[in-house]
């Protein structure tokens, strides 16, 4: 089998180059492993191969990063590698900056799979967190007998397209992309042994940090309603019978959108809903229960709104994933406004 | 409060002429049974199948599991307030046949109903696929409701548990646990230093097929209160939920909630296990605050130094959870919250509908949006009918050669909230 050919970046200091008094030593490439690389070497065996090492000053990358990113680059391609290695950098900032930037620009540029290492208060985390693995690492050097093996693991079940874990199986620091995995105990066992340390002042780590919130600023009240255009949208799963564009049950992949032209009074011959999370008995015999159209209808025959706007929107929103509730919204605002509708009536269930 | 259960393993289930139990096997009439489910002229037909852990079967569209129990000594009896008259249970002896469970299956709602593999990647997702199960699957009567072919379901599954639990009445248990919950002074008496941990038990109670029951009483009708462990383990709490698979705490799971018996386990050594405080999870706002201050002043009222709270359901619920959480921690009590994630199929979306930073211990049962490909089954107990309609699926979802591409939500109890699984994520 043919070996992985594998490129590796460190730093000035892991080249034995020279602490910070070296660290303006712009890049240079050589051939095969150099000082950390034999740490990589052990763990990929006869699977892959370290055919040159870019090593670069952290401060000629720091102080010179466009140019210094374009050298490191040609560097890299000229070898046609298959694996990108960089690091691991521990805590060392610049050191951490350079390797994550140069890490996302081969996944990106090159798209090889490409890991660097580093510890979790690096400022380099921050630059390449959501784009390229980071393989979670001590605050110093001491750290590279755990690091080394599991950032070349990686990189190797990247390169054979092998599936990925979830962060704590990989090693990689938490990038926020939830993924599965069987524990050794069951939850229930884990919340004890979490609440007996949490009552014990002892350090715990919770399975799922809180996140930060989007919040909505209402709009303004609407100044003159019997003026303006409203619009019904619901993620209470109100279509036409059957269903025509199979929204889903419970997390949707789509909205539809569907024309009430004429449409004075929903009925259960005509509408329904798709929504999974409720008795559907009550929507489905009366549909405007969740969409009320007929009462809409009454107001605009009585001047009491401008009009009702022709097209409805419709999701189910159970289960949905906020990115996709966002994407929705967004492409339906659009078309809102294009019609210059000036209100809108969201229902939910 | 003190229980003792006698644990009857049941090695395997097989149809005969005589409902018993002998050696380790159940023995089942099926037509004395399906006589019982027909009772209730809201069902139409009604069949029973077994299942074994490890065969190429898929059970679908699962709407409860339930073990069969029953009481040995002690007031009550199995289901109280539903099939059982309503007496205080939890007390005395109770035999569990261990091993199996009652599967109720059939077109029932169509749309919150689950899937459970006896084998396969789909296996690994379900506790159920390691039991031996006796699949009741029934047919409703044309044109019913759907909330009246619920209920008719949810009795007739609770009627054929009661019912084969009778026959381990006389049985000698292979295994026999105690469980005792001390009165509030004995507790302190007994483990002064010790912490008083207390467990926020979350029931499922939206309303419109989303209902759990508590002696009978549709809890989301009553306020947050009191109950004894045992009297959980006694069949005290039953399902009647129609909400997504993976998170419904099925009446199994209340009969043998993992936190309850994680606690008992704990319970003398490392912490004083106090009690249960039952709340629910209404829609609206104004039951929500209502319910979450009263678990918050129960817990103070009990001088409890911790919680865990466990959810059941998505979305909506995470408010309530939110709040349970917050408000006890806002009195210096310390809480872990039991829940599960719908982060999206890529795991990039945030999880829950609702956050606080005061919910700094978290435990997850995983991410119920991740997809997963169960092949196709040698048999089908139930109907593929809804495969792509049920919470989880999608158009398509049932492929030509029977296999599955769904979301992890389709599968009975995958994600559950009580922390049953060892299911988690990162």
């Amino acid at each position: 089998m043919k070996k992985f050919r594998v490129v590796h970046y460190i730093n000035q200091f892991f080249a034995q180059i020279g602490g910070e008094e070296m660290a303006h030593v712009p890049p240079e490439k050589r051939e095969g492993l150099v000082g950390p690389g034999l740490a990589l070497k052990q763990q990929f065996g006869d699977e892959a191969e370290i055919v040159a090492t870019v090593v670069c000053g952290d401060s000629y990358f720091g102080e010179n990063t466009k140019q210094a990113l374009e050298e490191v680059m040609a560097m890299i391609k000229e070898e046609k590698p298959d694996i990108f290695i960089a690091g691991p950098a521990f805590n060392a900032g610049r050191y951490g900056f350079a390797a994550a930037t140069v890490t996302k620009a081969v996944k990106e540029e090159l798209g090889i799979p490409a890991v660097t290492g580093m510890y979790e208060e690096n400022p380099g985390v921050d630059v390449a967190l959501k784009d390229v693995y980071i393989v979670a690492t001590g605050n110093s050097a001491a750290g590279m007998r755990t690091a080394a093996p599991l950032m070349a693991k990686l990189a190797l079940k990247l390169a054979k397209g092998e599936a990925i874990g979830a962060s704590i199986e990989e090693g990689f620091l938490p990038n926020g992309i939830r993924k599965n995995f069987f524990d050794k105990e069951r939850g229930s066992a884990r919340a004890v042994s979490m609440l007996e340390k949490k009552l014990a002042d002892k350090p715990f780590t919770t399975e799922y940090p809180m996140p930060n919130f989007d919040r909505v600023k209402p709009n303004p009240a609407v100044a003159d309603i019997t003026k303006t255009k409203v619009a019904l949208v619901t993620s209470g799963g109100i279509v036409p019978k059957g269903n025509p564009d199979h929204i889903e049950s419970s997390s949707a992949s789509k909205f539809g959108e569907y024309d009430i032209t004429g449409v004075d009074d929903l009925t259960a011959e005509t509408f329904e809903t798709a929504h999974g999370g409720y008795d559907p008995v009550y929507a489905n015999d009366d549909a405007d229960r969740v969409l009320p159209v007929d009462i809409l209808r009454e107001y605009e025959k009585a001047g009491k709104i401008g009009k009702l706007h022709h097209l409805y929107y419709s999701t189910v929103g159970n289960g949905t994933a906020v990115a996709s509730a966002k994407k929705f919204a967004e492409e339906i605002a659009k078309r809102l406004l294009a019609e210059k509708v000036g209100a809108v009536i969201l229902t939910s269930t | 409060m003190r229980l003792e259960l006698g644990n009857i393993d049941i090695r395997e289930i097989r149809f005969a002429e005589k409902s018993e139990i002998k050696d380790g096997v159940l023995y089942v009439n099926q037509e004395e049974i399906v006589a019982k489910v027909l009772e209730d002229d809201l069902i139409r037909e009604a069949h029973l199948d077994i299942t074994v852990p490890g065969e190429s079967v898929r059970i679908t569209p699962v709407k409860d599991v339930i073990q069969p129990r029953v009481k040995v000594e002690g007031p009550g009896g199995m289901f109280p307030g539903v099939i059982a008259k309503v007496d205080t249970v939890g007390s005395g002896k109770t035999n569990v046949l261990r091993g199996m469970a009652v599967v109720t299956a059939g077109r029932i709602v169509g749309f919150q109903e689950g899937i459970i593999d006896m084998s396969g990647p789909g296996a690994d997702y379900t506790p159920f696929s390691q039991l031996n199960n006796l699949v009741l699957v029934m047919e409703p009567k044309e044109g019913i409701k759907q909330h009246d072919y619920e209920r008719a379901a949810r009795l007739a599954g609770l009627k054929t548990a009661a019912f084969i639990g009778e026959l381990a009445k006389n049985i000698t248990p292979d295994e026999t646990k105690v469980y005792e919950t001390l009165t509030v002074k004995e507790g302190f008496e007994k483990y002064p230093d010790l912490p008083r941990i207390g467990y926020v038990l979350m029931l499922q109670t939206q309303g419109l097929l989303h209902d759990t029951y508590v002696y009978g009483v549709d809890a989301k009708q009553t306020l947050t209160t009191l109950i004894s462990p045992t009297e959980i383990m006694d069949g005290a709490i039953i399902s009647g939920n129609c909400v997504s698979a993976c998170d419904k705490n099925t009446t199994y799971h209340h009969q043998n909630n993992p936190v309850i018996e994680d606690l008992f386990e704990a319970h003398g050594k490392t912490l004083n296990f106090v009690g249960v405080i039952i709340t629910n999870e209404n829609v609206y706002l104004a039951d929500k605050m209502r319910s979450s201050d009263w678990s918050a002043k129960l817990a103070e009222y009990l001088s409890l130094d911790g919680v865990i709270v466990s959810q059941e359901g998505f979305g909506n619920p995470d408010t309530d959870l939110i709040m349970n959480c917050t408000k006890i921690e806002k009195k210096g009590i310390k809480t872990v919250i039991i829940t599960d994630e719908y982060a999206g199929q890529d795991g990039k979306s945030q999880s829950l509908a609702d956050a606080d930073p005061l919910a700094d211990a978290v435990v997850t049962g995983g991410n119920a949006n991740e997809v997963i490909v169960l092949p196709p089954m040698e048999k089908i107990i139930g109907t593929l009918d809804f495969v792509n309609k049920i919470a989880g699926g999608h158009d398509g979802s049932l492929r030509e050669d029977g296999s599955i591409e769904a979301e992890i939500q389709v599968i009975t109890g995958s994600t559950n909230e009580m922390g049953f699984n060892k299911l988690s994520a990162r």
